[in-house]
This record gives C-alpha cells, structure tokens and sequence, in this order.
C-alpha cells in the first residue's frame, strides 16, 4: 500500500467504477479503496439476508421468501437506455463483455389516477387511450415532426429554429393539451421537473428521438435494458476492467482518511495506519463529508411481491413515472419493478420500488401514490437517505467527488455526472462515437 | 455459464490461487503454449478462449484470469457467476500457497454453483527438490472435498493440456449452471476488431 499512485478512488459505486476502469485505461496507476466488504457502495445489489440486516437489523428472513442468494436487491433502481449514454460507455469500454441483458417488458405512465403504456411514435398514439380523438390527431403529428426532424437538415425543421423556439412555443405550434405536454415531458423525454418548457425546444426533440430509438432497438416493449442478476453487477463489471487495466483493488478497508498538505492539496489516503500517496483522490460524498452539502433527500420503497404489478400487461419488469402534477408535486415519482426473469429473485418473486425526491418530513407518506399502484405485497422497507453534492474546488484541492443518486429509474443523469467529473480529472473529452448499429443484441 | 448445442458446449471456467501460483503462466500455456520465466502481473489480459476436443464433442472454454483482484481478498461475485469449471493452482513448493487454495476452495463452496467442476492443481512440479507439499496430501484433500487433481508445470508443460482435457471431460456430465436467458450487448464474434478501436 504504501506507494505512490496518480489517484485513489474511494468507494466502488458505479460512478466511482467507471471513472476507475476509464483512468487505468488512460494508463494512470489506479488504487481504488473502499470501506465496505462487498462491491458497489450505494450501487450494489443486496441479497436477501443483506436486506435484512440492513433494513430489519436481523438476519433471519422468513425462509417463504426463498433462497437469499436467488436475491439480488439494487439499492439504486435504474434502468439503461438503449441507445443512451450508460451504453455507449459500455460498448466504448469493452465492459458488455462481462455481462448479459435482457429488454425490459414494459413503459409506463400514470395520468388522471390510471397507468398507461407510454405512446413513443406516431402509431402508438393514435392507439393510447391516453388522449381523445383530436387530440391523438395533434399528437400524431408532432410525433412525425419529431420522428423526422434532423438537426442537419433545415428542410426537416419545418421553419424553426429549434436552438431559440422554446418547447412551450414548439408544442404550442401543434396545439397539444397540457395533459399531452405532461407525459410526452415526463415519460418520453425524461424531464424531472416542468423547467423544459422554458428552454430551447431541442432538447426535448432529441431525448423523445432517443427514446423512439431505444425502444424501436430490441424490439421489446420498453426504450430499457436491464442486466440479468441486478444492477450491481455493472460496478464490478467496470471494477474488473480498472484491474486488467493494472488498477489494484482493497476492500474492507476501514477509515480511508483522505490527507491533505498545508495548502490544502490531496497527497494521500491513510488506512490502517498505512498512507498511500497520490496526486488525486476520485470518490463519492461519504468519504469526504466536509466537501459536500445537502441538494435533498430521496424517499424510496422496496417492495417484495408474489406478482407483477396490476395493470402493466403482466410485464415481468416495468417502469411507471409518475409525473409532479398528477399528483400535485414538485418532482415526479417513479416505480421500477423486475422479477426472476432478469434473476433477481426466486421463481415467482417480483422486487418493486417506488422512489421520489422527498419534499415533506414525511417521506415514507409521500410513496403512497406509487405503493398504491403494486397490489398486495409480502414484505415493504422504507429507505431514505440524503443526497450530497461537492462545494469544493477540484483546482485547488485535487478532489472529485460525484453527487449521490438521484431518485430517477434511468441512468442519463448518473453518466452526465461522470462524464464530467472525467474531463475534470483528465482535461479530456471522452469519445463516445461507438457504432450503436454494431452492438445489436447478440442472443448468447 | 454452460451453455450447449448439439456437439459443443461453452463454459465458463474461473482461475482461483495466490498470486505467484501461476495461474497466468497455466493459461498461457494451455492457450498459446508460451512459458515465460519472469511473467508480471496480469495487466491487460482477462480473457482468454480456447476449445478442446473431447469424444465427438467440442468444449470453448472462457477462461477468466483474477486480474489481481484475488490479492487483497477483492474478487468480485461476478468472477464466480456461472461459472462451470474452476481450477484452483497452488505453488507445490509453498505450503502457505496449500493452506491458501484450501481457503479458495471454501470460498468457492459458498459462491459458485453447486454442480461447478472443480480442479485442483499442483503447479510448479518441475520444481521436484523444493517440493513442500506432498501429492499425497493434496489428493486426498482433493478426493475429500470433491475436486480432481493433478500436479502440473507451467514451464515444462506437464499436465498442463490434461487438466483442461479432464474438465472438459467432466463437463457434459455437470448440470449447466444456468439457462443461458439474457443477450451480450456486443457481438463476441466482433470482440477483436472493437476491441483495438477502444481506449486508445
């Protein structure tokens, strides 16, 4: 331990994962450190007995519910786009190689008290029971205006400039309603709250045009993919690569105190009397505490069922947004649910969450909404933790350290984190022109 | 993860034993038949394939190498999942190396598939005047604990083909690990040619 490496990373969740694969990849010497025995700090997936001890303080789950290890509990719910940038990182990386995925059945959207299959094209929406007759009409044709709008080609933009039209002004153009605007905002594009409409209306054209494609990309039911065995799996998949790559690898490492010289520089991190030397340190909120502040909090349900949640086609694995004005909120709701088929539970045994930016001082009231969604379940646990983000100034003290989680089921927000904390720590850019078209997926 | 189709399977198979061992040094035998004296560390290298002929059918092993997460006690369950094989090399020159592949052995019990073929390799056997451990005393630790063994060397190649011959052997008979359900992102096939036009 006690050499000299150009980063120690703390914390082996996702965020920190990725950025440790990229780094040993550009050839720096890697240490990457974490305090717990397990991998993927905020990001792992718990087996049973795991949960247990974490959320009931026993570690005796009733024997009904199955064998533990058939668990796979994800303490950060998320699916991944398609054709998003979670993917083009994986496929850049190499990373797919060590892990397998399966469509996610189904896309949802809870609008005036009923959930919906989320309309993603022009035909889908003249089907949805979401809008009246007119309406679909409307909504029709500002799918194909979307479907064929191509950022190089003025003839596509149908006269606008899609750099100064708002999304307000664009959706105006077509006459949509405001329930339409909701779930093509919410569900389609993925915003998190109603500042969109406000902005260049580009945006939310591309995002609606990544979540045609994605969905139109494996032909399932939903834009989403979703890795057999849960999402921990990814952490340690880009864990592993950071290792070929030379990185050195400590778990259970208690402590990890980062140390600093006089001017307030990183130049180690001291465990168990031992201090490495480095140039930076990459980690995530809970290493340096002092660094971050609070930006929220998210209230997060996890259910154990005996069944698919009602109303969803049966889908085996299933996302539903709930947008903020349906149910007269700042921030939206979101429930994830999957199952044995993507092997993250015994035969028969569903894992649903539901999870919100916590507004109240009652968070575990405020899931209601989407807990009254799931029908009956066998066992529920409440999480809810607080999100940090860094104040420090990396410049100055050769820290980088990601936000915490959001409550969000995708992960478009996770990625654009590292993204930039890597052109932060390296000065560069990361290429990720992969070739999407290549990586179909290859039935194993 | 087995998976089959009419006359050849594919599996799995994971490295396990202390660094020094000579886990790389067995696959690069096995794979490309090299020997080097003063191997490093594995970097770059975590992947290998290689297919063996057995009866009338083929086996293409995927072999993983620990890529040096076994040093700190830091391999990650994903290493183990679906595994069908698994060869775990101690030193026969070091009785700490022994001691520390039983300890692998135990690690395996707990992680990986019940129905894993299991080997126990005893490497470095052209090392016969520094001999520590004893062939005795390791099979009947292997026949104990429901592994195969043999010793084998690295440098001279002894045994070396045999051993992964013997798995694949065993292998048809063990039940595959898992349905083989979900869908690798990138084709294998195209693996080489992506693979010099990443992180360069």
């Amino acid at each position: 331990m006690d050499e000299e490496y150009d980063v120690i990373v703390l914390g082996t969740g996702l965020k920190e994962c990725i950025l440790s694969g990229l780094l040993s990849v550009d050839g720096l010497k890697v240490l990457h450190m974490d305090r717990n025995d397990y991998y993927g700090g905020e990001s792992t997936s718990l087996n049973l007995v795991q949960l247990w001890k974490k959320f009931k303080g026993s570690d005796n789950p009733p024997p009904n519910l199955g064998s533990s290890r058939d668990y796979n509990v994800d303490m950060t719910p998320k699916f991944i786009m398609a054709n998003g940038t979670l993917v083009r990182v994986l496929i850049h990386t190499d990373v797919t190689k060590y892990l397998y995925f399966k469509a996610v059945d189904g896309s949802f959207v809870f609008n005036k008290g009923k959930v919906h299959k989320v309309p993603a094209n022009d035909m889908e929406a003249l089907k949805s029971p979401l809008m009246g007759i007119f309406e679909k009409r409307r909504a029709r044709k500002f799918f194909i205006y979307v479907q064929d709008y191509n950022e190089n080609d003025p003839k596509t933009h149908d006269g606008m400039d899609l750099n100064r039209v708002t999304t307000r002004e664009l959706i105006a153009k077509f006459g949509l309603d405001d329930n339409t605007i909701d779930f093509i905002g919410h569900a389609l594009a993925l915003h998190r709250d109603d500042g969109y409409l406000n902005e260049p209306a580009l945006d939310t054209v591309k995002r609606m045009k990544l979540y045609a494609e994605s969905l139109a990309r494996f032909g399932g039911g939903s834009p989403y993919i979703y890795p057999l065995y849960g999402l921990g799996e990814l952490p340690q998949a880009f864990a592993r690569l950071s290792a070929v790559y030379g990185g050195t690898y400590m778990l259970n490492k208690p402590e990890c105190k980062v140390e600093f010289n006089e001017e307030g520089k990183v130049i180690g991190v001291t465990s168990e009397g031992e201090t490495a030397k480095c140039k930076k340190v990459v980690c995530d909120p809970s290493y340096l505490p002092n660094k971050v502040r609070k930006i929220g909090r998210v209230a997060r349900a996890i259910a154990i069922m005996s069944h698919p949640i009602p109303n969803t086609s049966d889908s085996h694995s299933v996302q539903i947004i709930l947008p903020q004005k349906q149910l007269g909120r700042r921030s939206d709701m979101y429930v994830f649910c999957c199952s044995y088929s993507h092997n993250v539970a015994p035969k028969g045994k569903f894992i649903a969450f539901v999870s919100t930016e916590a507004e109240t001082d009652h968070p575990e009231s405020e899931l209601k909404p989407g807990i009254d969604l799931l029908g009956p379940v066998d066992e529920i646990f409440f999480d809810i933790y607080d999100r940090n983000a860094p104040v420090n100034e990396p410049s100055l003290d050769n820290c980088f350290i990601s936000t915490s989680y959001d409550a969000t089921t995708h992960f478009e927000s996770t990625v654009e984190d590292v993204l930039n904390m890597y052109t932060l720590i390296t000065g560069k850019v990361l290429d990720l022109n992969v070739d999407l078209s290549a990586a179909s997926a290859a039935e194993e | 993860m087995a998976s089959s189709g009419y006359n050849n399977l594919n599996a799995k198979l994971v490295l396990l034993g202390d660094m020094g061992a000579g886990k790389s040094s067995l696959v690069l035998r096995f794979v490309k038949g090299q020997f080097l004296e003063f191997q490093e560390s594995t970097i770059g290298a975590a992947f290998f394939s290689q297919t063996v002929s057995v009866n009338n059918s083929t086996v293409k092993f995927e072999i993983w190498d620990t890529a040096g997460q076994e040093r700190y006690h830091s391999l990650a369950p994903m290493y183990y999942r679906g595994a069908a094989a698994a060869i775990i090399v101690y030193d026969i020159t070091s009785t700490d190396s022994f001691a520390r592949a039983k300890k692998w052995v135990q690690e395996l019990q707990k992680q990986g598939n019940p129905n894993m073929v299991m080997a126990l390799a005893g490497n470095k056997a052209d090392l016969e005047d520094r001999r520590k451990v004893t062939p005795e005393e390791a099979r009947t630790y292997a026949e104990e604990n429901g592994l195969f063994f043999m010793e084998t060397s690295a440098k001279t190649a002894a045994n070396v083909n045999d051993i992964f011959y013997e798995i694949a052997k065993k292998l048809p008979r063990a039940q595959p690990a898992q349905p083989p359900a979900g869908m690798v992102l990138v084709d294998r096939q195209a693996e080489g040619t992506r693979a010099s036009s990443c992180c360069t």
